[in-house]
C-alpha cells in the first residue's frame, strides 16, 4: 500500500471513530479502548528507535510520564487547550530523546539502555519533589468540559488518542518507506558498515530518538485529561516501560504491524484482566509472555508467520 | 609526478601498549591498482581504518584529493568517494540482497539514477544476481563476502579499498572477482586490495606494498616485491611453514 493510501485509511478509521459514542453507548468500553490504543502509540514510537534502529529503551514511562507532567503544568500554567498541550508534550519527548541520544549514543549501545531507565528515576524524582506538580501525591486536573459531539469525557479522549494513534502509525510507516527507515535498518545491522555506506549514523540515531520519544510523550499527554488525576507513580509506572518493550517483541519489531498488533493483543488482554482478576497481575503476565516470546519467537508473531511461510528457506539461512 | 589522490603521511596507532601501526606513509596515485600484503597482524586492517575514518589515528595526517581528511567521520569519507568492504562480512541483515546495495546508492556520493537496474548490473557482475530478493541473512559466508564487495561497488567510489575480498573464493571465483576489479580499474576507479592470496594480489597490483608489525619493509613492482629477501623471510617463509 502506498503512503498517500496508508494515511487515508488511518483519517477514514479517524471519522469513523467520531461515530462510535453514537454505535457503542457503554462508556466503559471507551474508557478500555483509550488504554489500548495508547499503548498502540508507545509501542509505535518504541518500536521507531527499538525496532527500526535497534536500540533498546526500557525508559518508555520517563517519556510517557515527561508528556502526561507536561500537558498537565501546560494546563495548570496557561490553560492551554488539550491539543496544545499534546504539542507541548511531543516538544518535550523530543528534546529528553535528543538529550539522552547525545549523551549516551555516542559511546556505547548499552550505555543508553542504562541511561533510559536513570531518566525514569531522574524525572520521577524530580516530580516528587516538585510542589507545583503536585509532588509525591499527585495533583488533581479537571479539564474543560469536551465537546458536546461525543456525549462525554472519555469519548472524546478515545477519539483524540486515536487520531495520535493515527499520527503514530502514519509516521512509522513514512519512516519505513522513506530512506530514513533504511538508514535506520543499517544502522541496526551494523553501524561501521552504515557509515561506510555513507549513512550518518549519529544524526540518524538522534533524530529517531527524537521521534521515538515525541510520539511516546504524546501518548501521555491526555493521561490527566483522561484520569482527571496525575501522581508520579502511575504515570512513571515500570508496566508503562515493560509494555512498551513487550508489544512490539510480541508483534515483530520489523515494521509498523508489529507494535500495532502487539499492543492490540497484550493491552486488550490486559484490559480484561484488569477487571477480572487484579492489575498487579498484569506485570507478572507481561513478564512471562515477554520470556516466552524471547525464547520461542525472537521475531515476533509477523517472524513467526513469515517462518512458516517458508520454513525452507529459514532453515537453509545458516546465521553467521 | 602528479599530485596523489590519497596520501598518508606518519600515521600511527597503538591499542594499548601495541603498536598496530606505523608511522607509515603512502601515497596512491589517481587509476592506480595497489596492493597491500602482511601476515596476520601486521597492521593492514587498522591502516585501512585509519583511511576510512574508522579509528583516528595518534599521529599523521590523511589526506585525499588535497584535502586533509584525518578527522573527517566515516559517512563524510564515503561521500567523498572513498568505499570499503570488510573483512568480516558487516552485511545489512534485514533487507533483501538487493536492498543491501540501495543503501550506498541512497547515502552515497553521486545520487545515482536508475538504482536499480545499477544495482541489478553490480550483482550480475559479481555473481549474486539469483539472490537479488533473498534476505541477507540466508546469504553463504562466500556470497556474503560476494555482498560485501558488491554493496562498497555501488557507492560509485572514486578509491576502492578490498579488504580481503576474496578469501574463500575458489580459482574461478577469484577470476570473475579480477576481472570485475580490472573493468572498474579501466573505469577510472583506483583501486586498493588487501589479499592474503599471492598470486591474486600479484596479478592485479601495479605496486604492492609489504607491511609487517605495523611498518612498511618493501614496496615495489609485484616481480620486486615477490623475489625480495626481506618479504620472503617474514611473509612467505611464515606461509610456508604453516
Ligand atoms: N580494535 C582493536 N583493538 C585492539 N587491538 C586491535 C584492534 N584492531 C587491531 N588490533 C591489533 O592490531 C594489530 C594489527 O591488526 P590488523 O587487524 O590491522 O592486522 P591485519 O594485517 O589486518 O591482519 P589480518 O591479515 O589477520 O587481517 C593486531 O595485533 C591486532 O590484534
Ligand atoms: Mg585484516
Amino acid at each position: 500500500m502506498t503512503l498517500p493510501r496508508f494515511a487515508l485509511v488511518a483519517a477514514l478509521l479517524v471519522v469513523a471513530g467520531l461515530f462510535l459514542p453514537m454505535v457503542i453507548p457503554n462508556p466503559y468500553y471507551f474508557y478500555a479502548g483509550y488504554v489500548v490504543l495508547q499503548y498502540v502509540v508507545i509501542a509505535t514510537g518504541w518500536n521507531i528507535l527499538g525496532g527500526y534502529a535497534g536500540y533498546t529503551n526500557f525508559g518508555a514511562s520517563a517519556f510517557f510520564g515527561a508528556g502526561a507532567y507536561a500537558a498537565a503544568f501546560l494546563f495548570k500554567a496557561f490553560g492551554l487547550p488539550l491539543i496544545f498541550q499534546i504539542l507541548g508534550a511531543a516538544a518535550v519527548g523530543m528534546f529528553l530523546g535528543v538529550a539522552t541520544g547525545y549523551l549516551t549514543l555516542r559511546i556505547q549501545g548499552v550505555y543508553f539502555a542504562i541511561a533510559t531507565v536513570a531518566l525514569v528515576i531522574v524525572l520521577e524524582t524530580l516530580v516528587h519533589n516538585t510542589e507545583y506538580l503536585g509532588g509525591a501525591s499527585g495533583m488533581t486536573h479537571i479539564a474543560p468540559p469536551p465537546p458536546a459531539w461525543f456525549g462525554g469525557q472519555t469519548q472524546f479522549v478515545f477519539w483524540v488518542m486515536l487520531v495520535i494513534a493515527a499520527c503514530a502509525v502514519v509516521l512509522a510507516r513514512w519512516l519505513e518507506l522513506s530512506w530514513i527507515g533504511r538508514g535506520l535498518r543499517a544502522i541496526r545491522a551494523s553501524e561501521p558498515a552504515a557509515e561506510s555506506c555513507g549513512v550518518p549514523t549519529l544524526r540518524l540515531k538522534l533524530l529517531a530518538c527524537a521521534l521515538s520519544g515525541g510520539v511516546m510523550a504524546a501518548a501521555g499527554a491526555p493521561y490527566p485529561t483522561y484520569t482527571s488525576y496525575l501522581d508520579p507513580v502511575s504515570a512513571f509506572s515500570l508496566l508503562i516501560g515493560l509494555n512498551a518493550l513487550a508489544m512490539p517483541l510480541i508483534g515483530g519489531t520489523r515494521n509498523w504491524k508489529g507494535p500495532v498488533i502487539g499492543a492490540l493483543l497484550l493491552a486488550s488482554v490486559q484490559q480484561i484482566a484488569t477487571v477480572t482478576i487484579s492489575s498487579e497481575f498484569n506485570i507478572l503476565a507481561v513478564g512471562v509472555v515477554l520470556i516466552a516470546f524471547v525464547v520461542l519467537a525472537p521475531e515476533g508473531l509477523l517472524g513467526l508467520k513469515s517462518a512458516w511461510a517458508r520454513p525452507k528457506l529459514r532453515l537453509s539461512g545458516a546465521k553467521p | 609526478m602528479s599530485e596523489p589522490l590519497l596520501s598518508v603521511r606518519d600515521v600511527s596507532k597503538s591499542f594499548g601498549a601495541i603498536k598496530a601501526l606505523g608511522p607509515v606513509g603512502l601515497d596512491v596515485a589517481e587509476g592506480e591498482r595497489l596492493g597491500i600484503i602482511g601476515p596476520n597482524g601486521s597492521g593492514k586492517t587498522t591502516l585501512i581504518n585509519c583511511i576510512t575514518g574508522f579509528f583516528r589515528p595518534d599521529t599523521g595526517t590523511i589526506s585525499y584529493k588535497g584535502q586533509d581528511i584525518t578527522r573527517l567521520p566515516a559517512y563524510r569519507r564515503a561521500r567523498l568517494g572513498l568505499s570499503r568492504s570488510f573483512q568480516i562480512p558487516h552485511p545489512f541483515t534485514g533487507m533483501t540482497v538487493i536492498e543491501n546495495l540501495l543503501v550506498p546508492m541512497d547515502y552515497g556520493a553521486t545520487s545515482a539514477r536508475k538504482e536499480l537496474e545499477n544495482a541489478e548490473e553490480i550483482l550480475r557482475s559479481v555473481g549474486l544476481a539469483e539472490r537479488r530478493d533473498h534476505p541477507a541473512e540466508q546469504l553463504s559466508q562466500l556470497e556474503l563476502r560476494k555482498l560485501e564487495l558488491a554493496r562498497a561497488l555501488a557507492a560509485r567510489p572514486a578509491i576502492l579499498i578490498a579488504d580481503e575480498a576474496m578469501a574463500g573464493l575458489s580459482e574461478a571465483e577469484i577470476d570473475d572477482i579480477l576481472s570485475v576489479l580490472f573493468e572498474l580499474n579501466r573505469a577510472g576507479v583506483t583501486v586498493i586490495m588487501i589479499e592474503h592470496i599471492m598470486h591474486a594480489v600479484m596479478r592485479y597490483s601495479e605496486r604492492v606494498i609489504c607491511l609487517e608489525t605495523g611498518q612498511v619493509i618493501a614496496e615495489g613492482s609485484p616481480e620486486k616485491i615477490t623475489s625480495s629477501p626481506v618479504v620472503q623471510k617474514v611473509y612467505f617463509g611464515e606461509q610456508t611453514a604453516r
